[in-house]
């Protein structure tokens, strides 16, 4: 039972990861129809913004080493400045691209920050540790202990999740994104500013993977130049499995890829652990089978003839 | 002579966007082969493995409108298979020792085992396209992807018959400049007819408009399938070839980085040409090579290390944001001279 419960808390903030992680990507795709290669890129970025650039084989901290609150609001600052940058210099000349020039392109631009990543900081993984209070432990009854960081990520995910329905429901700007998403050039016709939009859609995408920047480095303790890529193809597959340009979709796909790889590796026989990967990807072909759209279906999804 | 009318011309004038990618292929290794730079030939090696590699895609991709993430998968799955009949005769069991005593004793011909590895690829994608065929946009492509990790991942954990995670050594080096230009040709020729038959032209039809082509009868199912089998016999053929070239294979070379250049390759000279898949390949080969070695030096001026992938980014990012749908804009090289000798024909025949 013990074990069941702290498989659950696993899974849960598992999901809670990813299903942040797909909402960045989702929130691109509903406006602009751009799927970000580079947003765990965007993530590796905010992670070696911590540490001072240098080569050296030990990490010194620069950002890291501030009060928790700076260091928070100083790491989602330059992951939204980057996010905002790469949408004026890059994807903007793009934006009427088909959609496969623009994935290759938002690759090209997670291929090129990686590069400069290795060109500053070198090819070697670093070690580097924020947060220590949050990697312990914590006893929730007799016998159940769980990490502390996985509450602290499912909470952190819930309150972001509740301000990003409230600014998209309440504020005049979430309204004009919601109409975006649902129809760009109808919004447009309407009178919203398609750029505003974008660039607000970047920055909440950019502003989400600075917090996942902070989560995921507590968690690894490691960065390294290429940490950004695994994750995001969950993030990836999340997006897609919850349904293309859905936010509800994106969470839902999110803990869903999430759940679903834990509860795996936990039921799975120990000589087929190591094929958990080719499961979860043979289990997301079944579910495309079954629903191509996604599992939540929105009303922009259905193809018009 | 060029107005003249003849069979002959006609058929020239046909095949013409064949014609020059081949020579202009053929002038290239003829070049490198006669400068003898071993180090240059084994640029151009790769060059032609990855031209059968991006054309294979392109006559999926270019024609059917799908990306496709899972391309390399097939790559991997003919390297190996390629692998288990050729390589290492003496250590093959130490390396791979759950394969069938038949595979474990005998060696297949080099030409032998690169078809039969191409082979294995396509009836792999006659049963994983069965599946992924039936979906569509941006679904399909998630299939392919997931097909692909599937396959990534299981390969990586086979150890018996793959060696996992570790390589697999003492691939006899086969595939020369002029080996790699001979697959070059037979796959261009392949994509260009296959683009030309009804079978391309049917899918191309559901790739502009899905709906319409059903509406005229086109199985859209049927003709992807189609499209990806023989595409995946290509790759499959492809990872053969690459197997020989490098002489040793890991599972993590045909993973994330293969599908991405590959990828972007296709893209940066036009997706939906033959043309654009052969000089997105040479571009880029060409930028990556020349930039490389200015990172190493070149009398005495160098750039700083790894600046030469941050480079090869940024000329991606330009020529996307510069053009769009590529270099060549989508279109084939075409008969270059003014007078259109079938049309005149055809005008001669109305009046």
């Amino acid at each position: 039972m013990d074990y069941v419960i702290q498989t659950i808390i696993s899974a849960l903030s598992f999901g809670s990861f990813y299903a942040l992680g797909a909402l960045g990507i989702g929130l691109l795709f509903s406006v602009l129809r751009l799927i970000n290669f580079a947003h765990g890129d965007f993530i590796t970025v905010g992670g070696f913004a911590l540490i001072v650039p240098s080569s050296a084989v030990v990490a010194t901290m620069a950002i890291g080493s501030f009060h928790p609150a700076l260091l928070l609001v100083c790491i989602v600052a330059i992951v939204v400045l980057l996010a905002l940058v790469s949408y004026f210099l890059v994807f903007q000349h793009v934006q009427n691209a088909s959609p496969a020039t623009m994935m290759i392109v938002s690759f090209a631009l997670g291929y090129t920050l990686q590069n400069v990543i290795v060109m500053i900081y070198g090819g070697r993984p670093k070690a580097v540790n924020i947060f220590p209070e949050l990697t312990g432990q914590v006893q929730l009854s007799d016998g159940v202990s769980v990490q502390i960081l996985q509450l602290v990520i499912i909470a952190v995910t819930w309150v972001l999740l509740i301000a990003l329905v409230l600014f998209l429901r309440r504020t005049q700007v979430g309204i004009q994104m919601r109409a975006a998403a649902e129809d760009f050039r109808m919004a447009r016709m309407l009178g919203v500013n398609g750029k505003n939009v974008i660039a607000l859609a970047f920055i909440l995408s950019g502003g989400l993977a600075g917090i996942m920047t902070l989560l995921f480095v507590t968690q690894t303790g490691v960065l390294t130049f290429r940490m950004g890529v695994p994750i995001m193809l969950f993030f990836f597959i999340a997006t897609v499995i919850g349904g293309m340009g859905s936010l509800v979709g994106a969470v839902v796909g999110g803990y869903s890829v999430g759940i679903v790889s834990v509860v795996l590796s936990a039921i799975l026989p120990e000589e087929l652990r190591g094929f958990r990967d080719a499961c979860v990807f043979i289990l997301v072909i079944i579910v495309l089978l079954a629903r191509p759209q996604g599992l939540v279906l929105t009303k922009a999804a259905k193809e018009r003839v | 002579m060029i107005e003249a009318n003849t069979p002959l011309l006609r058929k020239v004038r046909y095949f013409w966007p064949l014609i020059v990618l081949c020579l202009g292929l053929l002038i290239i290794v003829a070049i490198v082969d006669s400068t003898g730079d071993i180090i240059l030939a084994q640029t151009l090696v790769e060059g032609l493995v990855r031209i059968v590699i991006v054309v294979a895609i392109y006559m999926f991709v270019g024609n059917s409108g799908i990306i496709s993430f899972g391309h390399i998968g097939f790559v991997l799955i003919g390297a190996y298979a390629t692998a288990w009949q050729t390589c290492c005769p003496y250590t093959r069991e130490m390396f791979m020792p759950g394969l069938p005593t038949y595979l474990l004793n005998n060696s297949h011909h080099f030409v032998l085992a690169i078809f039969l590895g191409g082979v294995l690829a396509a009836v792999v994608a006659l049963i994983a396209g069965f599946a992924i065929m039936r979906l569509t946009g941006i679904a399909a492509s998630i299939g392919t992807f997931a097909f692909m990790m599937v396959f990534y991942s299981a390969y990586l954990r086979w150890s018996t018959w793959t060696s996992g995670a570790s390589s697999v050594i003492g691939l006899p080096t086969t595939t020369t400049p002029w080996v790699g230009y001979a697959y070059a040709v037979v796959t261009i020729t392949a994509a260009f007819l296959f683009t030309r038959s009804k079978w391309g032209l049917a899918l191309r039809s559901s790739r502009d408009d899905e709906v319409a082509a059903k509406a005229s009868g086109v199985n859209v199912f049927g003709q992807r399938l189609l499209a990806f089998v023989i595409s995946a016999f290509f790759c499959g053929m492809a990872g053969g070839l690459f197997g020989h070239f490098l002489g040793m294979l890991t599972v993590d070379s045909f993973y994330l980085g293969m599908t991405f250049i590959t990828l972007s390759m296709l893209v940066v000279g036009g997706m939906q040409s033959l043309a654009g898949a052969v000089i997105g390949v040479v571009v880029i080969s060409v930028v990556i090579d020349v930039l490389r070695r200015l990172e190493t030096g070149i009398g005495g001026f160098s750039i700083p290390s790894s600046s030469a992938e941050v480079g090869v980014g940024l000329i991606l990012l330009l020529i996307l944001i510069l053009r769009s749908s590529g270099i060549t804009g989508n279109a084939e090289i075409y008969w270059p001279f003014k007078r259109d000798v079938s049309s005149e024909g055809a005008l001669r025949r109305q009046s």
